[in-house]
């Protein structure tokens, strides 16, 4: 818990992780081990002062309904006008997808991908993967480079990017499993439950940039 | 936390099965409501509702208390059509002890199965070895020893049990009340006295100092048993329960698609009085309850399986 709290306080970037359900305990634990100040956000108000928002898993048409009321989809569509960032994992990923095979996207629907939702199969598909260090990106292989432990629970797929404005950060068999737009990131699986903060703080430094 | 061997398929870089996914699936469904349906045009409602998952079942629980006899695992052509019908996870029920029940319900794919003290138990001195299984399994408790026994025989997510289909929370309080005095209790223990604790409990060493270390216990704990209304649902939530089971509550009552997005909505923003007051409006008659200290010893459920 200790070495990065406390080095410079006045730098620790402010982000939120949307309280409305899913492993939200997990990110923000994750988020305040990379160093972050982290604050639960249940409504639309408590964007406010944010430089960063994590859409928790969970199960995304639960999460969905949600956002379709109280003024989130505005609230949202402002805040990352004046520049919030976004991390989604797994449902938070089908939240930001502009695109949802064979459903309505979300009200928030920002990043340029497709995705197919249960798209492994159900819970006894579910698994954890090595992603080899040479699919990850430089900056979140780390050096020496290292895999990345990747849990994939009823997960969504990738099925379409667009390279010109999508970077893809991690890939396994072939497919993105991480992507990024500026200081958005989308992954299919959940870092939040391996305890390694790569892709937090990949996320926080975005922010911070 | 895995104190099972992860499985790994030949030829295969994946591990399957293992407790951090049997558990994680737990942790995704948390500040949500997992409903028990009948039919698929429930499942749709509950889904349409907001529900993180459903549980489907032959009859609800208060039925089941009203038919009598011998309730068993529902229909697998039942289960296979609510499956159909909804893209969220499906639970379904085993009887306490019944293992080929539950390697049917694995072979249908369910999401997680629920050893449940609802069904008529098929083994009055064991559970299911559940670590055996691929698929996870939620099961029933009413203090951390029930708890913990579950957790060491592979439970990847506990609900305090309640008193199903009473449409009365109060044995929900007592089961949760009791699980959280019993955790912090544990915090004020020595080491040797801890070792005392355990015995006392009837659970492991291992997974006391676990949950004494954590402050909660080791998996996710959902509420459920006699869960009719909003304010129930926000009950638990605030006594510290991760989420909330409703069984009878919702398709016994008068509107059920309104008072199912009602308890969704409470659960998220249990904290929230004046959003409760607005969600507790008019949603038309709750089931009817049952005076759970009228109950026979034989009409418990939560006396089963401990």
């Amino acid at each position: 818990m200790a070495g990065t709290e406390g080095a410079a306080p006045a730098a620790r970037p402010r982000v939120g992780v949307l309280d409305l359900q899913g492993d939200v305990r997990e990110h923000v634990r994750a988020l305040e081990r990379a160093g972050a100040e982290v604050r639960r956000v249940k409504w639309p108000g408590q964007l406010e002062g944010l430089q960063g928002l994590v859409l928790p898993g969970g199960e995304s048409t639960t999460l969905r309904r949600f956002l379709g009321q109280d003024g989130w989809a505005e609230a949202l569509q402002a805040a990352i006008g004046a520049g919030l960032g976004l991390f989604g994992t797994c449902a938070g990923a089908i939240l930001m997808a502009r695109e949802v095979e064979g459903e309505e996207a979300s009200p928030l629907a920002v990043l340029p991908v497709t995705v197919r939702r249960n798209a492994y199969g159900r819970q006894i598909d579910s698994f954890v993967a090595r992603i080899g260090a040479g699919d990850l990106a430089p900056e979140l292989a780390g050096s020496p480079a290292e895999p990345l432990e990747a849990v994939f629970i009823r997960a969504p797929r990738i099925v379409a990017v667009r390279p010109e404005e999508v970077q893809v950060l991690a890939s396994w068999r072939g497919e993105p499993v991480l992507v990024r737009k500026g200081r958005w990131l989308a992954g299919t699986f959940h870092p939040e439950l391996t305890g390694d903060l790569r892709v937090h703080r990949f996320w926080l430094d975005l922010l911070s940039a | 936390m895995d104190a099972q061997e992860p499985r790994q398929e030949p030829h295969d870089d994946r591990s399957q099965g293992t407790p951090l996914l049997k558990r994680g699936l737990a942790e995704m469904l948390k500040g949500g409501v997992i409903m028990d349906v009948t039919t698929p045009e429930q499942a749709r409602i509950a889904q349409e509702a907001g529900a993180v998952a459903v549980m489907a079942l032959e009859r609800v629980p208060a039925d089941i208390r009203a038919a009598g006899g011998v309730a068993r695992m529902a229909d697998p052509a039942r289960i296979k059509a609510i499956m159909e019908a909804v893209s969220i996870p499906v639970m379904a029920k085993v009887r306490i002890g019944h293992f080929a029940e539950a390697q049917i319900l694995e072979a249908l794919g369910v999401d997680y199965i629920d050893e449940s003290e609802v069904l008529t138990p098929a083994d009055e001195e064991f559970h299911i070895a559940k670590e055996r299984f691929r698929v996870p399994f939620v099961c029933g408790a009413r203090d951390l020893g029930e708890a913990l026994r579950r957790i060491a025989e592979g439970a990847a997510m506990i609900r305090t049990k309640g008193e199903p289909g009473t449409g009365n929370v109060v044995e929900a309080v007592r089961h949760l009340r009791r699980v959280q005095s019993q955790i912090r209790r544990l915090r004020q223990l020595s080491e040797e006295e801890l070792v005392r604790e355990a015995r006392d409990l009837g659970a492991p060493l291992e997974l006391v100092r676990e949950t004494r270390s954590l402050g909660r216990l080791p998996v996710v704990n959902f509420a459920a048993g006699g869960v009719a209304t909003p304010a129930d649902a926000a009950l638990l939530m605030q006594l510290g329960a991760d989420g909330i089971f409703v069984g009878s509550g919702i398709f016994k009552s008068a509107d059920p698609a309104r008072r199912a997005r009602a308890i969704v909505l409470a659960t998220a923003h249990y904290d929230d009085p004046q959003l409760l007051a607005e969600v507790s409006q008019d949603l038309g008659e709750a089931m009817p309850g049952i005076d759970t200290a009228a109950l026979e010893p034989a009409q418990r459920m939560q006396e089963r399986g401990i």
